[in-house]
């Protein structure tokens, strides 16, 4: 019963907000599907899907290099080997994303060119560049948690049977960690397909990016960015579908 | 003498911030040496047998371990190839099956094939009664097999000495027998032993000298024999009426 009351109250806020776009009547004919106009708006929007993904899928991967690359030094017991990798998480951790992303696509050019190393980079590698440093803070993070999750002494017996550093990591420390870092990285990739909505200010091409192109033609802000939420939610729907499934396949692993 | 000395420990001292937990102690073995290191709860024991093999580091003083000192470039490392330790806790790897937990070492620390590491693995799980185990994981074998599985799992690496931290303190009663008698072999066969531990049965029946550690020093030490006869140190003495009371 309840169910349907929430619906209801959902519904009847949806039609206020309709009433209340552009000249105060419906607009829904920019996104309808049975005229070609509708079907072509709707086309151009949902043409920014394999941008957004992109970017998303190469800046989390980035990240997840990025990131164990800072937390493998932020656990060493030498303070001034630590020290970088906390300076740089907490650094790191404190940028908006969004002067980050003006900064690394305006000024980072300039930067490289009075180094002497001429670079140009274009929308789509400046917000992946943005995206993998900001996030990588916090895969950083994951990782350290993950790694000191396991007792001292399983690095203690696997350096006592001789193996080195990175093969105590290798063999001994990240198959063992990765069961607790990989749903929470899996969780940085939604808040990372999020955040790609701003790669739409330096002129990408994706979801975003599109929906704004739209609203400037036809001026229908109301049906065309509630059309845009949808599209964020099927595909964050998608991937925590994805995510579940990863925490209940390590969880149950814990238990064999 | 010097020669066939394997471990010089010389007036080691160290600390956890304020708190001296060494105070130079010096202590030497020589090969084939069975020592069995005993005292009160955060004396120091284990500290001092994790400096042996660089899992501590200490403040001062000197470690020798078969020639090579801990404190030259690269010296750890090479100490570490020659030492074996086992743990309080087994340590075993638990995403690994037994028999991998026996050929990670030797594979990856010693370049061994895998059908050599794995011939060689069951030789010594064969020497502490365990060969049906191998393609167990760790967490389906009881205490006293864990331990045995830790023990063979330091010996495929072929140590000259072998450290052991209270090796039977975390096992049910009807276990310690089964790892002790695995220890005691090893030391029929003439392995250097450093072992924590308060089975002083076993000290009886092992040790070549006993060494009585409190408040991080070398109180006392001597042969078991003249220890359990007559303690030199009133100390000494109030711990072993302690310990054996029970
Ligand atoms: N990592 C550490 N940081 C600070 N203090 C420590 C650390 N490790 C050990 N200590 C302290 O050093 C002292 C000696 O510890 P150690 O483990 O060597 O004692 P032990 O003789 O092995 O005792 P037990 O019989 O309880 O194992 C203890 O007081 C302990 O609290
Ligand atoms: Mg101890």
């Amino acid at each position: 019963m309840t169910r349907f009351f929430k619906i209801w109250i959902l519904l009847g806020a949806c039609l206020f907000l309709a009433a209340c776009s552009g000249d105060g009547t419906w607009g829904w004919y920019v996104i309808d599907p049975s005229t070609p106009a509708g079907q072509s708006n709707i086309w151009f929007l949902v043409g920014g899907f394999w941008a957004t993904i992109q970017l998303s899928l190469i800046a989390t991967v980035l990240s997840m290099t990025l990131g164990l690359l800072v937390a493998l030094p932020g656990m060493s017991s030498n303070r001034w080997v630590r020290l970088p990798s906390r300076v740089y998480i907490e650094f790191v951790r404190a940028i908006p994303l969004l002067p980050m992303l003006f900064w690394v696509f305006y000024g980072l050019p300039v930067v490289m060119k009075s180094l002497g190393f001429p670079i140009t980079i274009d929308a789509f590698w400046g917000a992946i560049i943005t995206l993998a440093i900001s996030d990588s803070a916090f895969t950083a993070e994951i990782y350290r948690s993950g790694i000191q999750s396991i007792p001292k002494g399983q690095t203690e017996a696997a350096r006592t049977v001789g193996l080195t550093y990175s093969q105590t990591m290798r063999y001994v420390i990240l198959p063992q960690a990765i069961r607790r870092i990989l749903p929470p990285l899996a969780n940085q990739f939604i808040y990372i397909v999020k955040m790609s909505a701003f790669a739409s200010v330096i002129g990408m091409q994706e979801l975003t990016r599109r929906a704004n192109e739209l609203v400037v033609t036809e001026y229908r802000p109301l049906e065309i960015y509630t059309l845009l939420i949808l599209e964020y939610l099927v595909l964050v729907l998608i991937i925590s579908f994805f995510v579940r499934w990863l925490e209940r396949k390590m969880g149950s692993d814990e238990n064999r | 003498m010097t020669a066939d000395r394997v471990i010089e420990i010389a007036s080691l001292n160290k600390s956890f911030g304020d708190f001296q937990v060494l105070t130079n102690v010096d202590l030497n073995v020589s090969l084939g040496e069975r020592i069995v290191i005993c005292g009160p709860s955060g004396s120091g024991k284990s500290t001092l047998i994790r400096c042996v093999n660089g899992l501590e580091q200490y403040d001062s003083g000197s470690i020798t371990v078969d020639g090579i000192s801990l404190s030259e470039p690269g010296g750890v490392d090479r100490v570490r190839a020659e030492v074996g330790m086992v743990f309080q806790q087994f340590n075993l790897f638990p995403h690994l099956s037994v028999i991998d937990n026996l050929t990670l070492g030797p594979m990856k620390a010693r370049g061994l094939s895998r059908k050599d590491a794995e011939a060689q693995a069951m030789e010594y799980l064969e020497r502490v009664k365990i060969p049906e185990q191998a393609r167990k994981r760790p967490r389906d074998l009881s205490g006293g097999q864990q331990q045995r599985v830790a023990i063979a799992r330091s010996l495929c690496m072929k140590p000259k000495i072998m450290l052991f931290d209270e090796p039977t303190s975390a096992l049910d009663p009807e276990m310690i027998s089964e790892v002790l008698d695995v220890m005691v072999e090893l030391a029929r066969d003439g392995m250097t032993m450093l072992v924590v531990t308060h089975e002083m049965g076993f000290a009886r029946k092992v040790a070549d000298r006993m060494v009585f550690m409190d408040g991080g020093e070398i109180v006392e030490t001597g042969t078991p024999a003249e220890v359990f006869e007559a303690p030199k140190t009133q100390r000494f003495k109030t711990f072993l009426d302690k310990i054996l009371q029970h």
